[in-house]
């Protein structure tokens, strides 16, 4: 099936090119059939790297070893539940997702613009497919998932046990399904500079929700991310400013801008060369991010590790650059304002200013992330910038930046008068300063920009409780319904407004769970010996005795645990028993390494003990000491090695099991010491649960709204245009 | 000859997968050439809107966005956010933007 996968992505390639070259041909001629030629190219790539996929993806729960990629990512002892996901965790299997992603998604938008968009549409097709052309030639040229094996292994490397977390299945389809939609604007962006259409509103309105989609899906792409970090790895935090983390966030940062941008554009025909240059830099962004993890470039425990890839992309990055500047450039004088900003105090000022706040941020998050490169250029020597560096800048302009969420659902687009704005400032803001009087009076006002954020976050949530109070009071005097139909009532009428009031909800969580965690958590790392203590915050963290156990899966064994059982009291009452652990995982490179010492040489993981709750989580992580066990792993290798060849297999792994217990027990019996991370942090729940009112609130402005209900309103104020019109 | 069948065998096998999967590569490649030409020989082709159904589009959707505008203008008053008398002038404002549209729209149809 090999063979059948790659020349799948063969075809897949050739198609790409055709297309391009059909599309653009169509477009030029004005020859409709060549422009569905084109489209069809898109669903034709779709079909067939589906194909491929699906052929992976069987190699892959098959255990097929003859696959190079199944052989170094999976192994029979994988659960079938990662066996699925371990496709993606490899350099080719990911550029292989990225690509169905991508053809799928284009496929989506193609095929709902094809009766639209006569100008716009073949060029936005043909950019796809130049897109889709890209990673097809990758996965032909540099890195195929169709490699084969000439000798075929008995058992494969297996999946990195860090990856093994629900959030892993799910978090690169999400990011990629982020970074593949913020391509389709990027398209017609393109195709509206190229056809001078840029100012129109059509192919806004038939992206925007693309755009929406790509922010959403990166959005839950980029939490599950810091949930897995701060489940799975074992140092207690959810972001790290890591490079790869921060490429993820960059599109994201400007995505944003651009969904809040461009309703200005929509309303007033303004902020067009801003709104452009936006979702220009938005796809760039994304295919930087995608080229940041792949091309090793720079350091983080998320990229795929030193490639061939750094090449392609750095060119596909200068044309997109390029490109992009160069048709912004052409078409200055389509890109002109229709109107002017009416007042400072308007929600479009807020907005432009929220957008200026965002870009603001992502430039601190480029320039951070890479500095390394900067400095390297400039001095020779790498020097990365830490988690202080980005918090300085960026926790300020967060704050401005919740205010600002706060403020935009308060107040009038075009001009709001200064009286009006008192009195729909009065109440959240009365809130927000007396729940601030509070925290500072109970000690917050040690941490004033923390307390900021809170005051801030009151705020959003006041002004928009405001919001939805009186949208229902609305509703319910024109209708007479009762507050919970009149609330569904509202925001089906309006989804657009109050998924966004929700989103905004939703983030002011996010944000003052990050502030309360970030400056009042208690972080301590100690060495315990068992009956020892230590306090974080006002938990008391005792190490009362050590634990381990051999795992084995299908008769096999599969790693080996030492933790520990940790009792936490507060105020000499027990709050809860942990049982952190650090797991370890036998390499599958035998070089050098015998039975027994092969099991500490390979990869480790940390089994973290976590109590979460509303008001604070309680989180430990172990490493357990295990020099004294040392010489009785030498010892045992040493055995081993004497008696190779000497013993039948079936003996010999028995006797293994054997000399594990044997470690496994000596290490209960010295009652080890162990070095524990303890922390305990106010409010981390809340980032997870803004997260879920993030993507609620998202889903509400993505769906669909009543067709039959919108005709009927759309009739309506029709109708009483008309009047007017009549009136003139 | 003994130790020749299996690798015969062998040999077999792998020339009929290959035969197999150069089956199923034929007609892939047939199918998507059949499916990727059809508009070209004549199947049938989703009619695009030509350059004045386009222009009809684009005011269609600027008609929308006005409207949409109108009836935000409309939730600001009625949630205290604008006062009457600047809603009032608002609102005539863009019922006069939303008459341009219309009228243009009158003429691109007609």
């Amino acid at each position: 099936m090999a063979t059948v996968g790659r020349a799948l992505l063969i075809l897949a390639l050739a198609v790409a090119f055709y297309g391009v070259a059909a599309s653009i041909y169509g477009a030029v001629r004005g020859r409709d059939e060549w422009i569905a030629s084109g489209r069809r190219s898109v669903y034709a790539i779709a079909a067939l790297v589906t194909g491929a996929f699906a052929i992976l993806e069987v190699a892959f729960l098959r255990s097929d070893f003859s696959f190079a990629t199944v052989a170094s990512h999976s192994s029979t002892t994988t659960p079938t539940f990662y066996k699925g996901a371990a496709a993606w965790s490899s350099q080719e299997g990911s550029l292989l997702l990225w690509l169905w992603l991508l053809s799928l998604w284009s496929s989506l938008v193609l095929f709902a613009t094809r009766r639209q968009l006569r100008r716009v549409a073949p060029y936005a097709t043909a950019v796809l497919l130049g897109f889709a052309a890209f990673f097809a030639g990758l996965l032909v040229f540099r890195e195929t998932p169709f490699e084969l094996l000439a000798v075929v292994p008995p058992e494969g490397n297996g999946l990195n046990p860090l990856l093994r977390h629900p959030s892993m299945m799910i978090h690169p389809p999400m990011l990629y399904s982020g970074y593949t939609l913020f391509t389709i604007p990027f398209a017609f962006a393109i195709g509206a500079l190229i056809t001078r259409q840029v100012g129109a509103a059509d192919w806004i309105r038939a992206t925007r929700r693309f755009a929406l989609g790509a922010w959403l899906f990166l959005g839950i792409g980029i939490l599950l991310g810091a949930r897995w970090s701060y489940a799975e790895l074992g140092w207690g935090g959810y972001w790290a400013w890591d490079p790869v983390e921060n490429a993820s966030l960059l599109p994201w940062l400007t995505g944003t801008a651009f969904i809040h941008s461009i309703m200005i554009q929509e309303k007033r025909g303004m902020l067009k060369i801003w709104n452009v240059s936006l979702v220009l830099a938005t796809g760039t962004l994304a295919i930087l991010g995608t080229f940041l993890v792949r091309s090793g470039i720079l350091d983080s425990i998320h990229a795929f590790g030193a490639s061939t890839l750094g090449v392609p992309f750095v060119i596909l990055i200068g044309i997109l650059i390029a490109s992009s500047v160069g048709l912004v450039v052409l078409r200055r004088n389509e890109l002109r304002s229709e109107n002017r900003l009416d007042s400072l105090l308007s929600r479009e000022a807020i907005f432009l200013l929220n957008n200026l706040v965002l870009v603001a941020m992502a430039f601190v998050v480029f320039w951070g992330t890479f500095w390394p490169l900067i400095a390297e250029a400039l001095t020779g020597t790498r020097r990365a910038l830490g988690p202080p560096w980005f918090d300085k800048y960026t926790v300020p302009l967060a704050i401005v930046l919740v205010l600002l969420s706060g403020i935009g659902p308060v107040i009038a687009w075009r001009k709001a008068t200064v009286s009006n704005a008192r009195r729909n400032f009065l109440l959240p803001a009365a809130a927000a300063f007396a729940l601030g009087a509070v925290l500072a009076a109970l000690g917050a006002a040690d941490r004033p920009l923390a307390l900021a954020m809170f005051v801030c976050g009151a705020f959003v949530v006041a002004s928009v409780g405001q919001e939805f109070w009186r949208g229902v009071g609305v509703r319910r005097a024109m209708t007479g319904e009762n507050p919970l139909a009149a609330l569904r009532s509202l925001v089906a009428r309006n989804r657009r407004r109050y998924g966004g009031y929700l989103v905004h909800v939703g983030m002011a969580l996010l944000f003052v769970g990050v502030a309360a965690s970030t400056a009042f958590n208690d972080a301590r790392d100690v060495r315990l010996a068992p009956g020892q203590s230590v306090r974080s915050g006002d938990y008391t963290f005792t190490y009362e005795r050590a634990t381990s156990r051999i795992s084995t899966h299908d008769g096999e064994l599969e790693k080996i645990s030492f933790g520990a059982v940790v009792d936490v009291s507060r105020d000499g009452r027990h709050v809860t028993t942990m049982r952190p652990e650090r797991g370890y995982y036998p390499s599958r490179d035998l070089r050098g390494l015998g039975p027994v010492g092969r099991f500490f040489e390979g990869e480790a993981t940390s089994e973290i003990g976590l109590d979460a709750g509303l008001r604070r989580d309680i989180w430990t992580a172990m490493t357990p000491d295990i020099r004294r066990l040392l010489p009785t792993i030498e010892e045992g290798d040493r055995v081993f090695a004497a008696a190779a060849g000497k013993l039948p297999p079936a003996l010999e792994g028995q006797a293994l099991g054997a000399a594990l217990e044997g470690i496994v027990d000596k290490y209960l019996a010295d009652r080890p010491q162990a070095t524990f991370r303890v922390i305990s942090s106010p409010l981390v729940t809340w980032i997870w649960i803004g997260s879920i009112v993030v993507f609620l609130g998202g889903l509400i402005a993505l769906w669909p709204g009543p067709d039959a209900a919108r005709r009927k309103v759309t009739a309506r104020y029709a109708a009483r245009v008309a009047e007017d019109l009549g009136r003139a | 000859m003994r130790h020749a069948w299996p690798r015969t065998s062998a040999a077999r096998s792998k020339r009929s997968v290959d035969i197999l999967a150069l089956l199923v590569i034929v007609a892939v490649l047939t199918a998507v050439v059949v499916v990727v030409s059809a508009p070209l020989r004549g199947g049938r082709v989703e009619r695009t809107r030509g350059a004045a159904e386009d222009d009809i589009a684009e005011l269609e959707a600027r008609k929308e966005a006005k409207y949409r505008e109108i009836r935000d203008a409309e939730m600001d008053l009625r949630t205290g956010k604008l006062s009457r008398e600047d809603h009032r002038a608002l609102d005539r404002q863009l019922r006069a933007e939303a008459v341009e549209i219309l009228k243009a729209l009158d003429d691109a149809r007609s």
